[in-house]
């Protein structure tokens, strides 16, 4: 899908990823909505965007909380044009240091459930209808290599990022006809705030740069129409985006 | 005709009236049986408007707890609304308390600071006010939904939540009311319809306010709205009618975007405007052969809107028989299709 001249919107674009998609998605043309819980680092990453020439809005809102859904989705179109792209990124890990799901409590798991999973499906409850009217858009959501793999202590988070590439592998089956395309992404390892939470100590050197992964995601936006609706697909970093593969 | 009180279940299991204008003749369905009374290559236009937050409670400048129902977006910080006094949505619009008289630099609270000033009083009704906002962009969205409430009347036996309104492709948000023709359409009946060939395309159409319960306000309804048609829907449009198919408007807003978009020709034109096109006996659609909209009342805006599709003999029977046959009125209650079969 061409970004330029497309609105795109991104929840948890205060900073790590989501500020580095927003302003990667911006830098590429596209009029970028930034959704996050906490508005002073969102209206920080929209000055900059903006500085840099880019069309930026900052809505401060949690996407886990059913009663702010319409009001993000309805804010989103009335800035910036019917969303085209929609990039689900806040990510919520449950308590740290991680526990094993025996120490979790139930409060946690919900919790994690209804940010991970619950408020990126009533959010593209609420924008992927227009999109299947309009005959096209894209949903994106991140994921991690936790959905996959057993990891001990990432279970809350692992289960939600699980649940979360399911949703839309279905989402992208009941759609097929209509144009709109659904796909998961793993970023990999990243340099973020998230990373650090989860694993203190962990060497910066050895992870990838929150932009690098966004150019790549950006990328792949642009080829979204060759990659099956409803994939996993990772956000591989080539030699062009700073960092070899 | 009893009113709908609430949102109710299924909406596919609803009731539809069949109006065919052609054999003059009525049938009871279902809103399902939708999937089989259209035909492959018949183009269906929905209003995509979402509905906004359009109730704002707000205090007076005399200190009084009033409500300011948005009517329209001049510009992005500048609206037409129509103030109510003390009360909300449970008291009948015409037994509502009438508003202190508001003159042009006074201002609306609505808490934390926020608040708006009067810039003028409609020539309407003194009631009927333009605003400009304090607040402008993100910062007006966020005041407008986490103030706001959707407009409902006292038929309704509970408070609306915004998700209550939307319909199942809400885009911008520009309706004050919903645009509730397309309510009852489930994706599951829309991906039916486009298996079958049937064509979808939108409008955007702001749908204005149905009711103030002030009569000169009223006498005065539907005020202009504002409305967008994609280039897109001008090609299916346009492709349909030169295939001799037939062009379904889902609600009256769709008519009037429609409608005014076209050239007295029957040419329609790909973008955005103002409308005040009232429909009614003697108006020739020139795009729309038909639609898919509720149960009217003879002697309401949308009965004569009607009048433009159906003669007043066959509506007027149509409403008895809805009456007689237990079907219900208002935004949550039944559909009616206005199609030659």
């Amino acid at each position: 899908m061409r970004i330029e001249g497309k609105s795109a919107l991104v929840t948890g674009a205060g900073r790590g990823l989501g500020a580095a998609l927003a302003a990667e998605l911006a830098a590429r043309g596209a009029r970028v909505v930034l959704i996050s819980r906490s508005r002073e680092p969102l209206e920080q990453v929209a000055s900059s965007i903006r500085r840099a020439g880019g069309q930026a809005f900052a809505i401060a809102a949690d996407v886990a909380d059913k009663e702010a859904v319409c009001g993000i989705a309805g804010s989103a179109a009335a800035l910036a044009g019917p969303i085209d792209i929609l990039v689900h990124n806040a990510s919520e890990l449950g308590p740290t240091p991680l526990r094993l799901l025996l120490d979790t409590d139930c409060e946690d798991l919900a919790r994690v459930l209804e940010a991970n999973l619950v408020g990126p499906f009533r959010l593209t409850k609420a924008i992927a209808g227009a999109m299947a009217l309009r005959g096209g858009g894209l949903v994106l959501g991140i994921t991690s290599d936790a959905a996959l793999e057993p990891y001990p202590r990432w279970g809350a988070y692992g289960v939600s990022k699980a649940a979360l590439e399911h949703l839309l592998r279905i989402w992208g089956a009941e759609l097929a006809e209509t144009g709109v395309r659904f796909l998961s992404v793993d970023p990999g390892e990243m340099n973020t705030r998230m990373y650090h939470d989860a694993i203190p100590g962990a060497d910066p050197s050895t992870l990838r740069d929150p932009a690098d992964v966004a150019r790549a995601i950006a990328d792949l936006v642009e080829r979204a129409e060759e990659l099956p609706s409803g994939a996993r697909v990772a956000a591989s970093i080539t030699a062009g985006a700073g960092v070899p593969a | 005709m009893k009113p709908a009180t609430a949102p109710r279940g299924e909406p596919l299991d609803e009731r539809l009236l069949l109006v065919d204008p052609c054999g003059e003749r009525l049938d009871d369905a279902r809103v399902r049986d939708l999937e089989e009374l259209l035909r492959p290559g018949d183009l269906v236009v929905v209003n995509d408007a979402a509905t906004l937050p359009a109730s704002l409670p707000a205090t007076s400048p005399a200190g009084r707890a009033v409500e300011l129902r948005l009517v329209s977006m001049v510009e992005e910080d500048l609206w037409w609304g129509v103030l109510f006094g003390e009360g909300d949505w449970r008291t009948p619009t015409e037994h509502r308390l009438p508003p202190e008289p508001m003159a042009p630099g006074e201002r609306l609270h609505f808490g934390a600071g926020e608040g708006a000033t009067v810039v003028e009083a409609s020539p309407i009704s003194p009631r009927l006010l333009s605003l400009r906002f304090d607040a402008r962009g993100e910062e007006l969205w966020s005041l407008l939904y986490r103030r706001g409430r959707p407009i409902q009347y006292s038929y309704l036996d509970r408070g609306l939540a915004l998700w209550d309104v939307q319909s199942a492709f809400a885009s911008r948000p520009w309706a004050v009311e919903p645009p509730s023709a397309g309510r009852p359409l489930r994706w599951s009946l829309l991906l039916a319809l486009q298996r079958r060939g049937i064509a979808f395309a939108t409008v955007t159409h702001a749908a204005g306010l149905s009711s103030t319960g002030d009569p000169v306000l009223d006498a005065a309804l539907p005020l202009p709205e504002r409305f967008d048609v994609p280039q897109a829907t001008v090609d299916a449009v346009t492709f349909a009618r030169r295939h001799g198919r037939r062009v379904v408007a889902v609600g009256t807003t769709v008519v009037r975007a429609l409608e005014s978009a076209a050239r007295p020709d029957g040419v329609l034109r790909a973008g955005s405007g103002t409308t005040d096109l009232k429909l009614g006996p003697g108006f020739r659609p020139r795009v729309v052969n038909g639609l898919l909209t509720g149960l009217h009342e003879p002697g309401t805006s949308h009965f004569q809107l009607l009048r433009a599709f159906a003669e007043a003999d066959l509506l007027e029977r149509a409403w008895q028989h809805a009456e007689e046959h237990g079907y219900l009125a208002h935004e949550f209650g039944d559909s009616s299709l206005v199609l030659c079969s």
